[in-house]
């Protein structure tokens, strides 16, 4: 076995371990280990694949000295190594952006409980990434749920115990559902192992016994992630969650915590169900009607927003609602555009909450609408990046979001029955005009120069140097951005090989 | 025979005592025991109608109260519609339930060669007699990683949330005082405390037992570390933080779990790493039985030990003071 494919397996051990070290260091200390970790691991990934795309082909890796179905093991392809090398890059983006921030908002003794948190955030993603285990999956959930709301809470006022104690309720309700669809489904089949499953499912399906509690497994498992990650109805939590926590807290939450529900989801469907199994039941059905819903009632909720930090939340709400018509349009096409906008809202939703701090501090701290008048003069970075996080969200050419949005409408042209078809793309329609009424709405106004009167307040102008972390941070999610609207084309095919791996 | 003793000497024996006691002439808590009357909670009028209003003045500020349509259907049909939910899922399940394979059937899906080697060549392949301690330390040890970081992150949470650091305590406004965690307990219980020394090395020396049992017989990290976290609460509730300072404070916890987690981290990448590449592991199993056997099983066993015990600890004192 060559070294390299031990790299998946010890970057997770190595985020795990950070955790326990950050507590013993003091906050400082514990800030250049978490970057130096995150750097580290996607270095790795890095390697990880480049390795599997030389191969071809995915591998697993057993966790100890006993073989799959009765230890654990871990599995590698294209998708895999991709999506942890692309998570450990925004999350360390993410950091970066918020360096001054948590400095000032987080009390010094707490500074290195927040690192703990996020190493062992990035431990529960890359476990969920790599995991060919469904009950390996549920453990990494929890610690992912329990750092996600240590993530919120850090800073403590009002708003963010309520938002933390909401989140906490709704995400543990969808682990309880997650957790009874694996219990399901093992006792259907009497394995946990990903693959062992599937075979099992797929003769459960070709008997026609235990149909109906094979359809409500799926139906719990998908919920439970779906509310995990945000799906329309199971919201509430989410705007207050991403509105009031510190800004790399939001920016990660919205970008990578829901999104490595949505990875196991696919997962799930791939690798656990069979895609096929998967589209004939009528869970996907419900999937896109949430879906299509989501996608229209974010943007409204967002038009009514007059908090900028709200906003963008709900527009995450929006964005969710895509990738979950995606998955229920129930074809290859479909999935691959989901899994692009899962890279595409991950990389321009962190950018929008970074630009967006970047833009209330030249506006004495004040998130309200009317208050960001002509912050875009004030900080011209700041500016600038929200202006291309806003074009990509509408989906303009060039921007990272166009792309996303011409593969689900190819997706949904492809589609036979007419009955998806014509919401789906009615949908897109509706919602890119909604988009574009909210966030042209907010770059207006940050370009419009201020009146006199608001002088008073203690507006000040903000220079590039002045942070250089922010700046750099900035830079790099626009070039991301770029890059993703413009060579998109090898990383759609990346996408599609990986979904072929999966199987 | 007896013997007639003096006054003086007879007043000092413990028939004497009871004697006293008996007739209720003498109370022997009096004196000996700090005892403070419990005072009902009671707020002024006026200070409760000003935090009452402020609440509500907070609320129609945040959400918009007084003119939130969507609020205020929402507000209409929330009962029925959680209800109606409830039933819906409830039903649901109990009907999913009902086409599962009937419990207890020798052939069952679950019953298949993963339980079958589980159970038959367990103890050749772990050497532990506790086939329980050898799925989940062994064959399946990185979920019981993962787990054990569960304990640990939700401590770092709950620190998070309580822990009142001297910069924090002005800003809670709440007259923090180090005393006031047992204003309505009485300082110096002798029953308590008489009670808490006779019971505290049992159970501690119990749960090292349990622990370190853990592969052979019921028993393991989890549950042992549990029985020692609770001889730990005891012995505080008896004798007051000032002596569990000497030997437990946040520094030890955080050393503690450090060491702890490291060790389970470090010796299962060791097995997971010749595992996986297929290289032979030089850790003996020992024999069945002895309790020097099952390889890295009694080291992980003492660990997680460790952090539960640390985690049961730190959950009791953060929400009593909020401090070590």
């Amino acid at each position: 076995m060559a070294f390299v494919q031990n790299l998946p397996f010890i970057s997770i051990i190595l985020s795990l371990f950070s955790g326990p070290l950050s507590s013993i260091l003091d906050g400082k200390k514990a800030k250049w280990l978490n970057v130096a970790v995150i750097t580290v691991i996607g270095a790795m990934s890095a390697a990880v694949l480049g390795f599997v795309l030389e191969t071809g082909e995915a591998y697993v890796y057993s966790m100890g000295h006993f073989p799959a179905p009765w230890g654990n093991e871990i599995r590698v392809g294209i998708l895999e190594a991709a999506m942890a090398l692309f998570f450990c890059v925004i999350m360390l983006l993410c950091m970066l952006g918020g360096i001054r921030e948590r400095e000032e908002e987080l009390e010094d003794t707490k500074q290195n409980l927040y690192y703990i948190m996020v190493d062992l955030l990035l431990c529960s993603l890359l476990a969920l990434i790599y995991t060919n285990d469904l009950f390996t999956a549920y453990v990494f959930v929890e610690i992912n749920t329990i750092s996600a709301c240590g993530l919120i809470m850090i800073r403590q006022n009002g708003r963010t115990l309520e938002a933390a104690t909401r989140y906490m309720i709704m995400s543990l309700l969808g682990s309880g559902l997650l957790l009874l669809g694996i219990c399901f489904l093992y006792d259907l089949t009497g394995h946990l192992l990903m693959s062992n499953i599937q075979d099992q499912v797929a003769v459960l399906h070709e008997n026609g016994s235990y149909h109906i509690p094979l359809q409500v497994a799926v139906g719990l498992m998908s919920v439970g992630l779906a509310i995990k990650s945000a799906l329309f109805p199971f919201h509430a939590w989410l705007p207050d969650a991403y509105g009031y926590s510190p800004v790399s807290s939001a920016s990660i939450l919205s970008s990578l915590v829901s999104k490595g529900y949505i990875f196991l989801l696919v997962k799930i469907f791939y690798r656990v169900i069979g895609f096929e199994i998967a589209g004939d039941s009528r869970v996907i059905n419900v999937l896109f009607v949430f879906g299509i819903v989501g996608m229209i009632m974010g943007s409204v909720s967002a038009i009514k927003e007059n908090n900028i930090r709200r906003m963008i939340a709900f527009s995450s709400v929006a964005q969710i609602g895509y990738i979950y018509m995606g998955f229920g349009l129930g074809t290859t096409e479909g999935v691959v555009a989901s899994v692009y906008h899962i890279i595409s809202h991950a990389a321009t939703k962190a950018l929008l909450f970074v630009a967006a701090s970047g833009i209330t501090d030249a506006s004495g701290d004040s998130t309200d609408f009317f208050d960001l008048t002509g912050a875009g003069y004030r900080n011209k970075l700041a500016g600038a990046a929200f202006t291309v996080g806003s074009l990509s969200m509408v989906g303009i050419p060039v921007f990272a979001g166009f792309i996303s949005k011409l593969l689900f409408a190819q997706a949904g042209v492809g589609v036979e029955s007419m009955a998806k078809m014509m919401p789906t793309l009615i949908a897109l329609a509706i919602s890119t005009v909604l988009n574009a009424v909210y966030f042209m709405k907010t770059v207006i106004r940050l370009y419009t120069p201020e009146r006199k009167l608001a002088k008073k307040k203690n507006f000040r102008n903000i220079k590039m140097a002045e942070e250089p972390a922010k700046s750099f941070t900035l830079v790099c999610f626009i070039i991301l951005n770029l890059i993703l609207g413009l060579c998109s084309e090898p990383i759609v095919t990346l996408i599609g090989n990986g979904l072929k791996m999966f199987a | 025979m007896s013997r007639k003793v003096s006054r003086e000497k007879y007043e000092k024996t413990v028939s004497y005592r009871l004697k006293q006691w008996y007739e209720g002439t003498k109370d022997p808590f009096l004196g000996e025991v700090e005892m403070k009357s419990q005072k009902a909670f009671s707020e002024d009028v006026n200070a409760k109608g000003k935090r009452m209003r402020e609440k509500k003045r907070m609320l129609a500020r945040i959400y918009d109260t007084g003119n939130n349509a969507e609020m205020k259907i929402f507000a209409k049909f929330y009962r029925v519609s959680s209800v109606l939910f409830c039933v819906l899922l409830v039903f649901m399940l109990l009907t999913a339930v009902s086409w599962l394979p009937t419990f207890g059937e020798p052939d069952n899906p679950v019953n298949n060669e993963v339980a079958a080697r589980y159970i038959e060549n367990g103890l050749q392949e772990t050497g532990a007699i506790n086939i329980v301690t050898g799925m989940i330390l062994d064959y399946r040890a990185f979920d019981t990683l993962g787990e054990s970081h569960v304990l640990f992150i939700a401590t770092c949470a709950v620190l998070i949330l309580l822990r009142l650091d001297k910069s924090t305590k002005g800003s809670h406004g709440m007259g923090y005082d180090m005393e006031e965690d047992r204003l309505y307990e009485p300082k110096n219980d002798v029953i308590l405390q008489t009670v808490a020394r006779i019971l505290v090395p049992p159970i501690v020396i119990f749960g090292i037992y349990v622990i370190l049992g853990g592969h052979l017989g019921p028993g393991g990290g989890f549950s042992g570390g549990a029985v020692i976290g609770a001889g730990l609460i005891l012995y505080v509730n008896a004798f007051g933080f000032a002596k569990t300072e000497r030997f437990f404070n946040e520094k030890t916890y955080k050393r503690l779990s450090f060491c702890a987690l490291g060790c389970y981290c470090m010796s299962k990448c060791y097995s997971f790493y010749t595992g996986a590449n297929h290289i032979e592991s030089v850790i003996p199993l020992g024999t069945p039985g002895a309790i020097l056997s099952s390889g890295l099983i009694l080291v992980l066993n003492i660990c997680v030990g460790l952090v539960v015990a640390g985690t049961m600890y730190t959950f009791y004192v953060m929400f009593r003071k909020g401090a070590y």
